[in-house]
């Protein structure tokens, strides 16, 4: 876990760039004002504060140029806001917290990743993280699934990741079929079917809804992935990112502390239970 | 514990030797019907001649048979409001000609005495001192005032209805985490110290006289009266069986009863949950983050991006009552209750934790919450 | 800050006029409002242009005669947002107590009732034309308005919030008077924004601020008919201020039927 720079009050944080990803999924370029190196690992999360708003928890998609970047998609009372800020307008920043995914633990490994739904921005990080240290990892398979096709984030880098990183990609779409070479009807979790990796000597690193996860879970037993080489990252109500609040709470666990990645074994007694 | 015995009379050199070094003394007192923790000038402001009747969903106070001003057990809070504030200002921002800039509240402290806790509060302290001091990051307004806390406890010689604290392991007895330690007699006070500031205080005090024999079997035997209690919390690790209990119908039978009011929560002494609000005044240049106590009660508790992970009633007593007595044992090494009995007498509808506990462990059909 | 002000009006409908004073009670603070806002109608204060296009319209009243209505639409045409401030515009106010009687009450009060022309029912205007954001209250608070205008200012909402009564009470360090004098306080049902003033004063809250998120009204009304409360006083209880509110509507329901007889 790297220490946050800013973990009680904010630190300013200047909007340098502003780029469109998809309608309504915008990723900034953030400067940070101040001269201690900005550590992180992907899978944690900063709290990005609107001037008189109020915070929200936002995990790190990366860091480029010297500049941090948050992909941000516009859907509550304080994201709809700040994705309307213009290049020299500022924010606070409080951050990075949490633990993120154990990409040094996992190397040498076959890594599958497995998100669905739009907001998949902790796994995109670790794949372009994967993607950029090739070497470290042996086959990699990244699975989406979305309704639509038009719900598709991340389409240059799924050609990208395919093309150029030697990936296995597999998408798919629940509600519309699409007569793509990648595309299948169906749930993301289908695609395991057709994923090609070693079951035995692989890390699975997984994000989106809970109930796509447990049905992938399910999956990935039949096809002998043991709950040890499972990884998740889950999305509670993060306020204070210090374990203080209470709000993120998940049986014994502080979510934005002991997570929001979580090796499964750790978290299965709690996972997916429904009101908890 | 060596103890000194002195006369009720001389309660005030006490308060007297407090201030003089500088503690503005905290300490129970009768207002709005209940012994409530306040500011106090003079002993006469403590509630002499009165102590507590404390039932599920109710709480009056009654003369006592005699002229005690520790006759009573507990009220609505102790010290976790003085600690933990209900509402604390975090930081401002202020949009300036160099940019947005941050500066952090300043801690408002002052040195305080307080008077008159008893064992469960002490246990409560040392919970609520391990979430914001001990854990990975230290609450600056929590430690601040912790480090400027002198505590004179008190033994109970009593116990209310409500209380279980011998079930819990935390009372009647205090023992540990305070300054100095009264037992109080008829006619007295027995006085023993437990820290190197308790000791400096006892020293400046000039009543001091051993205590007898005979003085220290009666605070025994108060001790021992107060032990006699009705409720019975089970053991820790009976306690941890609820969480195989997710489906047990006594979760919805609560729930019909359940205000979800938050009242449990914000008199109970270890509860931690908080909230964060943010305003700016109106020209849009000055702009505050304050703190405010929360509840795992509110709606808002469990939302994230248009989800409520805990959408029922059911779904967040049973948050409550397995984070208090289960998780809680995991987070910090044990249940998170200490006995006190505050949310089954200022719950308005008078849900017994006890009993609700009790039921939840009994004949529970195993069923999987699993979706 | 922002390029232009925003322009806002305050229309009335049926309502006491009490709501609309949060905006001029606010003493010196009304300058710096007026800085960020341009009234263009305002009637309380002078200003009369009620078909001005605007960006925010704050309804005060509830929809209470077929002017009302006309009215309410024409609001809605002309404005970018609707807010209804206070308990008549949210939940059809004290005048909704009509709502619930059978009885002809307009001929036991006014000596001429034909000069009177009114709807059957006392409504909310929610029910009538589609509302952006609800300010609770009776009457509403300055802090409640003006953190509104100063969240739209800053691109946002409030935070949604019903949070019970309870919750505020409690952080004012108040003890608990359903508790102690055992009365029928409806703090846990009722939404915090009063700051608690009736506990304070060591009163029962009866409810300015309408019901609170997830109400668990069948359960207080249980108890306070364990308080000893007459059926009738509990209907009564919850058919005060918001008794046209759902939660509160079903409680006056309930009870109100049930009739008890002395035993001889």
């Amino acid at each position: 876990m790297n220490q946050p720079i800013a973990s009680f009050v904010p630190l300013t944080a200047t909007l340098m760039d502003k780029h469109q990803e998809s309608p309504g999924i915008f990723t900034l370029h953030l400067a940070l004002n101040t001269s201690t190196p900005f550590n992180f690992s992907f899978g944690q999360f900063n709290m990005l504060y609107l001037f008189g708003v109020g915070e929200v928890a936002i995990s790190i998609m990366g860091w480029q140029n010297n500049l941090l970047l948050h992909t941000i998609r516009a859907v509550g009372r304080v994201t709809q806001p700040l994705v309307k800020l213009k290049p020299g307008d500022q924010l606070g920043l409080r951050g990075p917290f949490g633990c993120g995914w154990p990409l040094e633990h996992i190397k040498g490994k076959d890594i599958v990743f497995i998100t669905a739904g739009l907001g998949c921005a902790p796994v995109v990080a670790a794949i372009n993280h994967s993607v950029e240290n090739r070497q470290h990892y042996g086959r990699i398979v990244i699975l989406q699934g979305v309704k639509h096709h038009n719900d598709l984030l991340w389409q240059t880098q799924y050609d990208h990741w395919q093309n150029t990183g030697n990936c296995q990609v597999l998408l798919a779409a629940s509600e519309e079929y699409k007569h793509r070479y990648q595309w299948r009807l169906g749930m993301v979790t289908e695609l395991l079917d057709f994923a090609e990796f070693d079951a035995k000597h692989c890390a699975v690193l997984m994000c989106g809804p809970e109930i796509m996860m447990l049905a992938a879970l399910k999956q990935l037993a039949k096809h002998q992935v043991t709950d040890d080489a499972v990884y998740l990252s889950l999305e509670r109500n993060f306020q204070c990112g210090q374990a203080s609040c209470g709000h993120c709470q998940l049986g014994p666990f502080f979510v934005c502390k002991d997570g929001p990645v979580f090796h499964y074994p750790t978290v299965k007694p709690w996972f997916g239970l429904s009101g908890i | 514990m060596t103890k000194h015995f002195f006369a009720r009379q001389h309660l005030n050199q006490l308060f007297n030797v407090l201030m003089d070094s500088g503690y503005q003394v905290v300490g129970p007192t009768v207002k709005d019907g209940a012994i409530v923790f306040t500011e106090l000038a003079r002993v006469e402001q403590l509630p002499w001649g009165w102590q507590e009747v404390a039932k599920p969903g109710h709480y009056h106070l009654t003369p006592s048979r005699k002229n005690l001003c520790f006759a009573w057990n507990t009220g609505p809070q102790a010290l976790k409001p003085w600690l933990f504030k209900p509402e604390q200002p975090l930081w401002q921002a202020e949009q300036t000609e160099q940019g947005l800039c941050f500066r952090q509240a300043p801690a408002k402290v002052t040195p305080i005495a307080v008077v008159g806790l008893r064992g469960c509060d002490l246990a409560a302290l040392k919970l609520q001192d391990q979430h914001f001091i001990h854990g990975p990051y230290p609450d600056p307004y929590y430690q601040a005032q912790r480090e400027q806390l002198f505590i004179i406890a008190v033994n109970c010689a009593q116990s209310a209805e409500t209380c279980f604290c011998v079930s819990t392991g935390d009372g009647p007895a205090a023992t540990h985490s305070f300054d100095l330690l009264l037992d109080e007699l008829e006619d007295g006070y027995l006085i023993g110290v437990g820290s190197e500031q308790g000791q400096a205080v006892f020293q400046q005090l000039t009543l001091g006289q051993q205590a007898t024999i005979d003085q220290l079997d009666i605070a025994q035997q108060q001790l021992a009266d107060a032990s006699q209690q009705q409720r019975h919390m089970p053991d820790e690790h009976s306690l941890l069986k609820l969480t195989e209990n997710l489906e047990h119908p006594q979760w919805q039978d609560v729930a019909d009863r359940c205000l979800a009011c938050g009242n449990c929560t914000l008199v109970c002494p270890t509860c931690f949950c908080s909230k964060q609000e943010s305003t700016s005044d109106i020209k849009l240049q000055q702009a505050e983050q304050v703190r405010l106590w929360d509840s795992c009660f509110s709606e808002q508790h469990g939302y994230i991006a248009g989800k409520l992970f805990r959408p029922e009633i059911r779904h967040r007593y049973r948050q409550w009552l397995l984070h208090k007595l289960a998780n809680w044992q995991q987070q910090y090494g044990r249940s998170g209750c200490v006995g006190c009995g505050r949310c089954i007498s200022w719950c308005p509808v008078g849900i017994d934790l006890v009993a609700e506990a009790q039921t939840l462990l009994e004949g529970s059909p195993h069923e999987s919450a699993h979706r | 800050m922002p390029p232009s002000k925003l322009a806002i009006a305050i229309h009335k409908l049926t309502s006491c006029s009490g709501c609309q004073l949060a905006l001029l009670n606010q003493g010196i603070g009304l300058l710096d409002l007026l800085e960020q806002v341009e009234i263009k109608h305002f009637i309380e204060a002078g200003i009369n242009h009620f078909t001005a296009e605007v960006d925010i319209a704050f309804v005060e009243g509830s929809v209470s005669t077929s002017e009302d209505l006309e009215r309410v639409q024409h609001i809605r045409q002309r404005s970018k947002l609707v807010v209804s401030i206070g308990a008549c515009a949210t939940s059809g106010g004290i005048q909704a107590l009509r709502n619930l009687s059978d009885e002809n009450w307009l001929q036991a009060v006014y000596a001429k009732p034909e000069f009177v022309s009114s709807l059957q029912h006392s409504t909310g205007i929610a029910e009538h034309i589609k509302v952006d954001f609800e300010l609770w209250g009776c009457p509403i608070t300055v802090s409640q308005l003006n953190h509104f205008i100063q969240q739209l200012l800053l691109g946002s909402k409030p935070k949604p919030s019903g949070e019970k009564l309870c919750m505020d009470c409690k952080r004012q360090q108040q003890v608990c008077v359903l508790v102690t004098q055992q009365a029928p306080c409806l703090g846990p049902v009722v939404r915090t924004g009063c700051g608690a003033i009736c506990p304070t004063f060591g009163r029962a809250c009866y409810g300015c601020f309408g019901p609170s998120e997830q109400p668990n009204c069948d359960s207080l009304a249980n108890r306070f008919a364990g308080l000893g409360l007459m059926p009738i006083e509990i209907a009564q209880r919850f058919a005060a201020i918001h008794s046209h509110s759902p939660p509160f509507k079903d409680q006056y329901q309930r009870w109100q039927t049930i009739h008890v007889r002395e035993v001889e």
